[in-house]
């Protein structure tokens, strides 16, 4: 019974969380600009660092976009990077200004501000805490994505200028950097390796020479929501480059279309394990109150009437429904807890550990209706025996 | 008059035609103790719940205390068995889990409301009026011996303190010590507050704390026949 309730309430639990935590990740944005190809993968790349990206952007047509009378504000977002796994993002500082997540709410630093030099670093509020890094520490970038990376930008390192506060977002799993930084660690590289015998040193580097040459994607504010459409279309058939322009909000229920099927499955199989488990419960009282036929006579005999059987087998089995809601419940919370830092390193799941939230409670008044239900056949019995008990 | 039978028929409903009980006519007066003897399978349990209300016989009057309890619903019937009538079984007379001091105040529950604030001193000076230790009140009764169970029944089916207690076999569990000291308790216990008893066992060795003995074959016309 609570191993039941237990899957039922997880599987709700992470399902909306996932779908909460999806949803609340990009809230400002109206359109998101990638190089040419599918919708989620542009979606999931640009925004939740999932995949790769397939191709980048020309810097010029970044240029062109964002100077569109229609277009209020332009985030170019650059990546490829990574700093101890976790990814480095090259933007500019309108990104801490524009950007926002869950209900409209903007970016906060938790300490330091924006970056403002070539080498600075801010971070998101995991990546610091994980990595235990405070502000003026210095840090090395690596090139590419992997967790143990041997190309470092290690004759560049970064100094860390500010911290930004959690968001429950993949924000705060990422490094953010300037896109001339970007530009910084890879001038003396080449095809993904270093250039021997190259070698600019960090002084030489100007942060108002340097041009970014390409942007991997970039998200867009426009001045009226009326334009989306138009706007998407135009970048859609922008003669000069390829370019996919999507609406975070249609791509994400995208999103949701193709999970539904797997969603639906693991709530079927829930459900199934928990009408398994009320089955086995009504069976049992069915079994104790054959055990308990002494017990029930007794109770007749003291003149209590047979609705108070009927009732007292009901609450026992309430009771026991109710014991393993608290258990399963608990235990929820406690493997949760548990499994956190798993779920975020290896699934990019933020879990919130309210589990009353509106769903839940409606799930668990469900449980309730259905032992009711499931009792009501050995509660009947045991009223029936009751009436004709010689 | 506290038991009055006329004309008492009864089968059970998947034998209908098999009648277990008649019943011409029986009666027993307040105050009176009775012990009715005879072998099992005599109709013994099926007079016991027709005077108890748990049973409805087919045909006949049943009255108790005066009340017609053909007359009257199951729920009233219920409700009159839990202020009127004590119960005492062979075993099994106490819930087992609960222990000496709820069983006792849950057959109290089932009852009229008479006031509870004196309930617990009530069932303590019960419960020591029948020497159980007091360490043993807080018990679950499962743990308690037989004899300090029987005991206890007792006092259970004293504490609305009906005017009719009816003894099921309730020393046939007990060995011969336990079983006279229950007889003497459960006879001071009856004499005290002027109970009905109606006490049915196949042990004749206990008759002998009765002034009136009758067979259930004289009682029950289709156990005579048998």
């Amino acid at each position: 019974m609570s191993v039941s309730i237990f899957v039922l309430l997880g599987v709700e639990h992470i399902r909306t969380q996932t779908k909460e935590g999806f949803n609340s990740t990009v809230s400002g944005a109206d359109l998101i600009v990638g190089a040419r190809t599918g919708s989620l993968n542009l979606l999931l790349y640009s925004v939740f660092r999932i995949g790769s990206p397939t191709n980048n952007i020309d810097w010029e047509t970044y240029q062109t976009i964002a100077k569109n009378s229609n277009v209020a504000w332009a985030l170019p977002i650059s990546l490829g990077d990574s700093h101890k796994g976790y990814r480095v993002m090259g933007t500019s500082t309108d990104y801490f200004k524009y950007f926002s997540y869950g209900n409209k709410r903007q970016l906060a630093f938790a300490e330091g501000k924006p970056f403002s030099d070539l080498f600075n670093v801010v971070l998101g509020s995991e990546v610091a805490r994980k990595l235990r890094y405070s502000l003026g520490d210095k840090i090395v970038l690596a090139h590419g994505l992997g967790k143990t990376s041997f190309s470092l930008h290690d004759d560049r390192p970064f100094n860390v200028t500010g911290i930004l506060a959690t968001t429950g977002t993949p924000v705060d799993q990422t490094v953010h950097i300037s896109l001339q930084g970007i530009e910084a660690i890879h001038i003396d590289w080449q095809q993904g390796v270093k250039i021997p015998g190259s070698n600019i040193t960090t002084d030489q580097l100007d942060s108002r020479t340097l041009k970014p040459k390409t942007v991997t994607a970039f998200m867009l504010g426009l001045n009226s929501r009326m334009n989306t459409f138009r706007v998407q279309r135009d970048i859609n058939n922008y003669q000069q480059e390829p370019l996919t322009a999507i609406l975070p909000g249609v791509a994400l229920s995208e999103l949701w279309q193709m999970m539904q099927i797997l969603e639906n499955t693991l709530r079927l199989i829930s459900g199934l394990i928990l009408i398994a488990s009320l089955l086995g419960l009504s069976a049992m009282m069915l079994a104790s109150i054959r055990e308990r036929e002494h017990e029930i006579h007794l109770l007749r005999v003291i003149g209590a009437p047979p609705t108070y059987l009927f009732l007292l087998i009901e609450m026992e089995a309430l009771l026991i429904s109710l014991f393993s809601l608290v258990i399963a419940l608990s235990g929820l919370s406690f493997s949760l807890l548990l499994s956190k830092d798993l779920l975020i390193s290896s699934f990019g799941l933020q879990m919130d550990f309210t589990l009353f939230s509106g769903n839940h409670l409606l799930f668990i008044l469900l449980v309730i209706g259905a032992t009711i239900i499931a009792a009501a056949l050995p509660s009947f019995f045991a009223y029936k025996n009751a009436k004709l008990s010689r | 008059m506290t038991i009055q039978l006329k004309d008492i028929r009864y089968s059970y409903p998947d034998t209908p035609v098999k009648q277990v009980l008649h019943i011409k006519s029986w009666a027993v007066a307040a105050g009176e103790q009775v012990f009715v003897h005879g072998p099992s399978g005599g109709g013994k349990s099926t007079l016991l719940n027709l005077l108890s209300g748990m049973l409805q016989a087919d045909s006949g009057e049943v009255s108790v205390m005066g009340k017609r309890l053909d007359k009257i619903s199951r729920r009233q019937r219920d409700r009159f068995r839990a202020d009127h009538i004590g119960y005492i079984f062979q075993q099994f007379n106490l819930i087992p889990y609960l222990d000496a001091i709820d069983n006792i105040k849950l057959a109290h529950q089932f009852a009229k409301g008479k006031t509870s604030l004196s309930l617990e001193d009530d069932i303590k000076s019960l419960l020591s009026n029948f020497f159980i230790d007091p360490a043993d009140w807080q018990q679950p009764v499962a743990k308690l011996s037989i004899g300090q169970q029987q005991r206890i029944a007792i006092a259970r089916a004293m504490i609305n303190e009906p005017e009719l207690l009816i003894a099921d076999e309730p020393t046939s569990s007990l060995d011969q010590d336990n079983r006279d000291n229950f007889m003497l308790e459960l006879m001071a216990m009856v004499s005290e507050h002027n109970t009905t008893l109606l006490f049915v066992s196949h042990d004749m060795s206990l008759a002998k704390y009765f002034n009136r003995i009758d067979a259930l074959a004289d009682i029950n016309i289709i156990g005579a026949e048998n």
